[in-house]
């Protein structure tokens, strides 16, 4: 019965079902499966495959995300009862997230933090044309691990440097790794404003946000 | 002469409909308090920062911007028609990266890759207009989108397409026009600003004020929606051209409503997005398309078009980059786009090189001379020097040949290999990249541009010094021009 449920599960992840996985993480709760390895088995290990998949660009990134929505759906059921239980789920990090000043879109900064919710990261988005001292303020207030910030334009990219540089007046740059995103940033730029990562796409920004938590 | 276009009559007016009834019951997104309240005093209904607009005021609004509009050269002494079937290439926009034309190295550009790009632009045959076409990374952010205008007003006399990255930075650099001018800029205007809607269907209040001041003192405003499509706009081109049309009829209404009869360009730097790698694919074939097919759209309202075409998303110069931008700057000038931005473009928008820009300005040449098409008449049949000629004998030794060479010939420029296969490898075996990066090295050695005349140049830097100051900011702290 459990091993059914969790691979109805896995399909509903696969076939980009969020209906099918509400219904079916319920259906875990009621017969008796461990929320934990429902979450575990039956929702993160097949959006795994996914993201294994578009990075050797056996997926687009279409089914990435539809999958994650799915996967989504399905953990807000489980979630519910893993807090209920006081078992409360174990967070990679937090993870704070915007778009910079001038820059309102907000597509990739979303994709983003939809994959590290996935991932296990607690995610505080702050939205878009986020100005640098709101910046500054929420790490101050929200103490995370990592900062991402997004710009998709290569006239706004530069305000990436500005909250950097705003977090090292405020004295609050040691304490926090950030990485930068967006259709224009390079490992170079990464370097020249001093930022600790970037985010190419989707699961390469997962990647190399883990690989930060791992120094942590 | 020879034309595509893409949509047929009724295509353009299923688009225009289907517009319409986005703005009216999706709306747009609208972030700038003075043209919120500009747009609900004229019967648009606004909830929050959502604005729909009433088909009728749509119409209304698009009716009133001008056919066309004269830019001018900086001292004014020619000027080009934006508008009807007018062709005017001019260097794609903005980016941040530039080729090393040393190492092929793709890197940050700085103020001095800047300068070289608009001294060979000047020099350039087939690209009639500048670009403010890199942010470079030694100049300060805060004057950043002036100190390019300040470049280009120094080193060369063509006419401009801009844009500002800030509200002040647009009426500074109208100032900086208007002390290189001596006035007369409404009725003379020297630049072209770029005012860009964010896909989907939104308007930042950067973009929007600049759109807005552009309508209050005249200046041409570029409105131009990138949407990403399958990101940020439909997959299908129908839709995509959908919802650029309705970003385009939205910013209309605020240009128009501020003041009526500002002249507008209707622009456009659609894009595939990939599903597979996540970048915005400027060169990709559907891209030219919808480029090509926005342009149609602006065609039916009567105003301007522009486009950005002629780029690619090779990060070198290679068969990709040439097949990519022949591509962009063919059909631009085969669908009549009158504002062009591509040329020198590449690794999508984030790069420019010298070297493309030299190759790019032989395909504008070459579409030049497609698009004036082949003239049929009893002089150019030539039935008489052919019977004259008879069979076995030449053409070389004919008055009819010497009379008609230089009209029936685009000339190319050395950048096209036309030797003899000997010759060739005689010649050092070089390829058009190498051949490319020769003659803009040579170009920026030999080419002088006309100096800014002196009562330009004493007005411009008060001016110019003026806005440093508000900056504190050290003329000794820029890089020089």
């Amino acid at each position: 019965m459990t091993e059914q449920i969790l691979s109805d599960l896995r399909d509903a992840v696969l076939y980009f079902d969020p209906d099918d996985a509400r219904r079916l993480a319920q259906k875990a709760l009621d017969t008796g499966v461990d929320p934990v390895v429902a979450l575990e088995e039956g929702l993160a290990r097949p959006l795994r495959e996914i993201g294994d998949r578009f990075g050797t660009g056996e997926a687009f990134i279409t089914e990435l995300i539809a999958a994650a929505q799915a996967m989504e759906a399905g953990a807000e059921v489980l979630n519910e009862e893993i807090t209920r239980r006081g078992a409360a789920s174990k967070k990679v990090g937090t993870f704070l997230i915007g778009t910079v000043e001038g820059d309102i879109h907000s597509i990739g900064k979303n994709i983003v933090a939809t994959m590290l919710s996935t991932a296990g990261f607690k995610v505080i988005d702050l939205g878009t044309d986020v100005p640098t001292h709101t910046f500054v303020e929420k790490v101050r207030e929200t103490h995370p691990d990592i900062l991402g910030l997004s710009a998709l334009m290569t006239t706004t990219m530069t305000k990436q440097k500005e909250v950097i540089e705003a977090l090292r007046e405020a004295g609050l740059r040691d304490d926090l790794k950030i990485i930068v995103g967006g259709a224009p940033v390079t490992e170079g730029w990464v370097q020249e404003i001093g930022a600790d990562a970037c985010g190419l796409d989707a699961v390469n920004a997962v990647e190399a946000s883990l690989k930060l938590m791992e120094g942590r | 002469m020879p034309r595509v276009t893409f949509l047929a009559e009724a295509d353009r007016d299923a688009v225009h409909d289907a517009s319409l009834t986005v703005l009216e019951e999706a709306g747009v997104k609208v972030n700038n308090g003075q043209a919120l309240e500009l747009l609900r005093d004229n019967g648009c209904k606004v909830e929050a920062d959502i604005v729909h607009i009433p088909p009728s005021l749509a119409e209304e609004c698009v009716g009133k911007a001008p056919a066309s509009f004269k830019l001018f050269t900086r001292e004014a002494e020619a000027s080009y028609t934006v508008g009807g079937d007018t062709v005017i290439y001019n260097p794609g926009s903005a980016a941040i990266y530039f080729t090393d034309r040393e190492t092929g190295e793709m890197r940050r550009a700085d103020a001095n890759d800047f300068k070289e790009l608009v001294r060979l632009t000047d020099a350039l045959p087939h690209i009639h207009a500048q670009s403010t076409a890199m942010v470079p990374h030694d100049v300060p952010d805060e004057i950043s989108d002036l100190y390019r205008l300040y470049v280009i007003l120094r080193n060369s006399s063509k006419p401009i397409v801009t844009g500002a990255f800030t509200k002040t930075g647009l009426t500074d650099m109208k100032n900086m026009l208007d002390a290189v001018a001596g006035g007369g800029l409404p009725e003379a205007p020297r630049a072209i600003f770029d005012c860009c809607p964010s896909s989907p269907l939104m308007w930042s209040d950067v973009t929007c004020q600049n759109l807005l001041d552009c309508a209050e003192h005249g200046i041409p405003a570029e409105i131009i929606p990138a949407p990403q499509m399958g990101a940020t706009s439909p997959v299908t081109i129908a839709g995509t051209i959908v919802e650029a049309n309705a970003e385009f009829l939205s910013g209309a209404v605020i240009s128009q409503l501020a003041a009526p009869g500002a002249p507008l360009v209707y622009g456009g730097s659609p894009s595939a997005f990939d599903m597979r790698h996540c970048t915005a694919r400027l060169g990709a074939v559907e891209a030219v398309m919808a480029a090509c097919a926005f342009a149609e759209m602006g065609k039916r309202y009567g105003v301007p078009t522009h486009g950005y075409l002629g780029l690619s998303d090779s990060k070198t110069v290679d068969a990709q980059s040439s097949y990519e931008s022949g591509m962009g700057i063919l059909l631009a000038a085969m669908a009549r786009v009158n504002v062009v931005s591509g040329p020198g473009m590449q690794a999508s928008e984030n790069c420019q090189s010298l070297e493309k820009l030299v190759i790019d300005d032989e395909l504008c040449g070459a579409a030049y001379r497609l698009i004036q098409g082949i003239r049929v008449d009893e002089d150019t049949l030539a039935a008489e020097v052919i019977g004259k000629v008879g069979p076995g004998g030449h053409f070389l030794a004919e008055r009819h040949t010497r009379d008609h060479h230089m009209k029936e010939r685009h000339m190319p420029g050395p950048v096209i290999d036309r030797l003899s296969p000997d010759a060739w490898t005689k010649a050092g075996m070089k390829d058009a990249t190498r051949r490319a990066r020769e003659i803009a090295d040579e170009t920026l050695r030999t080419h002088t541009p006309r100096p800014l005349p002196s009562e330009s140049e004493e007005r411009l830097e008060t001016v110019f010094k003026a806005v440093l100051k508000r900056h504190g900011i050290k003329p000794g702290q820029l890089p020089k021009t």
